[in-house]
């Protein structure tokens, strides 16, 4: 047959990517290659992506990729403006590369954390375990073009005080970063990270990140996520987590800037009393686009998940939400909630909410809400009768509505960071 | 221990369908299948209009181009097109006269069915007209006279279409348009009757308006059309039965039903809908897929009624169109799926108009093995200033082997709209009929009542008449099922 294979719009997008020099099982790289070769970007008319238009980042031209210019980063330069603490480890990464140089802190006993680049195939064996390739464009591409990435891994018993923290920065023009993540963590082990995502003299950047996360028997892990990644770059993220028994799953996302973000969260809970807490707050403005997608699947009885995601729209931005539950037959005692508020300062923005709750169990308590607003004019009366200028009543107002979901960051550094951001970018006191 | 769970879940299991007999009256059968021809046999036999004829080919055309929708949360085999006889009519078309004309095997089908025409034909004052449709075609509609008198038009869709194809043409597809989705489009090809009912301006229609659906053949489809339309000012209740016999095979139903609420008008439409929903090993039973929407102009208020017991499969979102300013819709909902029916039912309201309201109370009740699931859209369009909207899903779940989901979508473009939505999921908590069965009522009163409790707010939007039969129906389908 003559026939000709139509190449797809992402074999094109890639063409100009570097294939993966990490360990990773060759297999599961040609896998995702011919994913790659058969699938398109995914249009609204897929169900996942109903509201997010991806025409922005299908049109980046790979080919001429840009390096930052200007002076050279040091570590000073890192630590006075992207350090969120001084305690723990830190490790920096530029467009997906690993920076040695910008580093700092020290390694604490009863763990193996290196990029992914100095790791071994036996230790890269469990990268693409539970991940989905078919159809998922970007999960394909991030296997076949990682770059680099973090391993963390957390010996049983082994409880680390101080965050760790992973900063990346995206620099440059029309650039693609590729990033995978693998974070283990053993028996009885506690840990807690940081991952901060911003731009510095970026332009139309793309970063992808896969984070596949195994939390083990009795783990405690703690993510604390903050993008800031400058209007005009886009960012797409994967969190692939797998929870053994009684542990403890916590992820904070603050998406707080950058004019295309997706937070894709795939939380599958495979041991009994699990406790799974989501948290997330979206502040927008100007033309950015923020979609949180979640999923919590309980396959396990007795087990526990909190979801509370708020969000602000302002000017001409939008904001999705779409929280999936699933309740498997047999995983009875469930407690799942899920709970999602928006509100819309400008006539411009909009919103697009879509708890859903999928259960074949009976014997479960599931609930979910979901609110759509504007501030309570009353209330901005009450606080004017009091001598508040109206611009800080509605700051007060917007600031307390969000406050709700930032204050479940329990890192005091962390929230103090997220507050000086947002003080920064919206003008808000705390 | 009296009686315990595991007996009242055989119990249900067993519960009969009370609608499954056939009624033995020779029909009128277009040969099986589906083509240009077939179309042109139905419209002739219905003497239609060249415009109407027109109409239904075109529909055709699009028809041909679609492809079934896959995107509900049910499994079912697809129904094979041409296997189903589209055209069904008892034989006896000619028009009655009078009551006693009335076949006395169709009048036995209406007793059983416990519609019996005949003792509200001796009843005076208010009480319910009655348009009867079995295999699509409508054979006795009640009251005529006394309705004609306030102008109100109550009649068959395809008299409709003879005697006042104006109202026909002006109204017909303007909610549901014939490339809606696949089903409309099928149903705008092949539809053989249905009721058109149009209120004068001003007029407070007296007395329920009620239409009867019955599938009597094998092998059939039932493709009804409702058309109401209700003129400035004025009022309307209108109901909708539905029951078929048990069969192995499953039947399609694909209607369409459309409402039109011009400035200040308020339509209310309540369905008890109960096809046969299958055996309980989920053999045999009728496919609904419907299309319900409803338009509504300046001021004008739709509500939409339902309680679902019926059908293998369900598929249908009763929406409101809220195009003008201050305009209201309204969808309360119980939908109670058993053994192993599946239901994908929901609403859509859509907010165009400023100062919009809409309210959902959506009440799901899964038992057996059953499938429910909620699939609703807010859409706050952005001109819709103030829009408001109070949506609430509960679901109940009475097996651990079901299953009740919920898919609300909430698009909002305007900052001025208010919308709260929130859904609930449990079983009847074990303190509950532990507390009942503490005050001596028994486990079987103890969970009707909790069930009756959890669905009050819909049934108590039913009318008199049609609430009676849904607490029935309730009972019927839950007695006794508790996981």
């Amino acid at each position: 047959m003559n026939e000709l294979i139509q190449e797809s719009k992402v074999a094109a997008f890639v063409e100009h990517l570097p294939q993966t020099m990490l360990a990773i099982d060759k297999e599961l790289v040609s896998k995702a290659i011919a994913t790659i070769k058969t699938t398109d970007f995914p249009t609204t008319r897929t169900e996942a992506w109903k509201y997010t238009r991806l025409a922005r980042i299908a049109a980046i031209s790979t080919a001429n990729q840009t390096a930052r210019e200007g002076k050279n980063l040091s570590r000073e330069d890192i630590h006075s403006s992207y350090q969120i603490t001084k305690d723990g480890l830190t490790f920096v990464f530029e467009n997906g590369v690993f920076r040695s140089d910008l580093s700092s802190g020290e390694f604490p006993a009863g763990a193996t954390i290196k990029p992914l680049t100095g790791c071994t195939k036996e230790e890269l064996a469990i990268v693409g375990k539970s991940l989905t390739l078919e159809n998922e464009v970007f999960n394909a591409m991030n296997t076949a073009y990682a770059v680099d990435g973090m391993y963390i891994s957390i010996q049983d018993k082994a409880i680390i005080d101080a965050p760790i923290q992973l900063i990346h920065l995206i620099t440059g023009k029309n650039t693609v970063s590729n990033l995978r993540n693998i974070i283990q963590i053993g028996k009885f082990a506690k840990a807690e990270i940081m991952q901060s995502y911003f731009a510095l003299d970026a332009e139309a950047s793309f970063t992808n990140v896969v984070t596949e996360v195994i939390v083990a028997e009795n783990a405690h892990l703690t993510i604390n996520k903050l993008q800031y990644e400058e209007e005009g770059n886009y960012h797409i993220s994967t969190e692939q987590v797998d929870q053994a028994k009684d542990s403890t799953f916590t992820i904070n996302t603050m998406s707080l800037n950058g004019t295309l973000v997706r937070n894709n969260l795939n939380i599958e809970v495979n041991g009994v009393n699990c406790m799974t807490n989501l948290h997330g707050a979206y502040v927008l403005k100007s033309n950015q686009h923020v979609d949180n997608h979640t999923i919590v699947d309980h396959k396990q009885p007795h087990c526990e998940s909190n979801e509370l995601y708020k969000g602000v729209m302002d000017e001409k931005s939008t904001g999705v939400f779409n929280g999936k539950v699933f309740v498997r037959k047999d995983a009875q005692k469930i407690n799942a909630f899920q709970s999602n508020g928006n509100v819309l300062l400008s006539d411009d923005a909009s919103i697009n909410s879509k708890p859903e709750l999928e259960i074949y169990a009976d014997d479960v308590k599931c609930s979910h809400g979901s609110t759509t607003g504007q501030l309570d004019e009353e209330a901005v009366f009450y606080l004017r009768a009091r001598g508040i200028s109206e611009k800080s009543a509605r700051h007060l107002m917007v600031s307390a509505f969000i406050e709700d979901v930032v204050t479940k960051i329990e890192n005091e550094a962390f929230l103090n960071y997220t507050h000086s951001l947002l003080k920064e970018r919206f003008g808000w006191d705390f | 221990m009296g009686y315990t769970e595991n007996e009242l879940a055989k119990d249900l299991e067993n519960q009969e369908y009370k609608f499954g007999f056939v009624t033995n009256i020779d029909s009128d059968k277009a040969p099986k299948g589906l083509d240009e021809s077939i179309i042109r046999f139905i419209s002739a036999k219905k003497n239609e209009p060249e415009w109407m004829l027109e109409y239904r080919l075109k529909a055709f055309s699009i028809w041909k181009e679609m492809v079934e929708p896959s995107w509900a949360h049910v499994h079912y085999e697809k129904p094979d097109f041409q296997e189903i006889t589209y055209y069904s009519a008892p034989k006896q078309t000619k028009k009655y006269e009078s009551w006693d004309d009335v076949d006395p095997e169709m009048k036995a089908t209406m007793a059983k069915l416990g519609i019996s025409l005949e003792e509200q034909q001796r009843l005076t004052g208010t009480n319910v007209a009655v348009d009867f449709v079995m295999d699509s075609v409508s054979v006795a509609t009640s009251f005529k006279a006394k309705l004609a008198e306030l102008g109100i038009i109550f009649c068959s869709f395809s008299e409709a279409v003879q005697e006042h194809p104006e109202l026909v043409r002006k109204y017909m597809g303007s909610v549901v348009p014939m490339t809606d989705n696949f089903y409309a489009a099928l149903n705008c090809a092949v539809f053989t009757d249905g009721s058109f009912c149009y209120i004068p301006k001003g007029v407070k229609c007296p007395m329920e308006l009620s239409t009867y659906f019955r599938i009597n053949e094998g092998g059939t489809g039932q493709f009804e059309r409702t058309l109401v339309v209700a003129d400035q000012g004025s009022y309307v209740s209108y109901l909708e039965g539905c029951t078929a016999p048990q069969r192995d095979e499953n039947q399609l139903h694909a209607a369409v039903v459309e409402l039109i609420a011009l400035d200040d008008a308020e339509i209310k439409y309540s369905t008890v809908q109960n096809w046969y929903p299958g055996d309980k090993e989920g053999k045999g039973g009728v496919f609904n897929f419907v299309t319900k929407r409803g338009m509504c102009e300046r001021n004008a208020k739709i509500s939409w009624t339902q309680v679902e017991t019926g059908s293998a499969v369900t598929w249908k979102y009763p929406s409101c169109i809220l195009k003008g300013d201050n305009s209201v819709g309204e969808f309360y909902s119980v939908a109670v799926t058993n053994n192993f029916q599946q239901a994908d039912t929901g609403t859509k309201m859509v907010h165009l108009g400023r100062n919009t309201k809409s309210t959902i109370i959506s009440k799901g009740i899964s038992a057996g093995k059953s499938q429910n699931s909620y699939r609703g859209l807010v859409q706050i369009h952005k001109n819709a200033s103030n829009a408001r909207n109070f949506s609430q899903c509960d679901s109940l779940l009475m097996t651990d082997e079901c299953g009740a989901h919920t898919f609300p979508y909430i698009e909002c473009k305007n900052s001025s709209a208010k919308i709260e939505h929130e859904a609930t999921t449990s079983k009847i908590g074990e303190d509950q009929i532990f507390y009942c069965l503490q005050r001596g009522i028994s486990e079987e009163k103890a969970i009707s009542l909790i069930v009756n409790g959890y669905c009050k707010e819909v049934l108590n939007q039913l009318p008199m008449e049609f609430a009676v039969e849904a607490q029935k129906l309730l009972a019927i389908s839950l007695e006794g099922s508790v996981g």
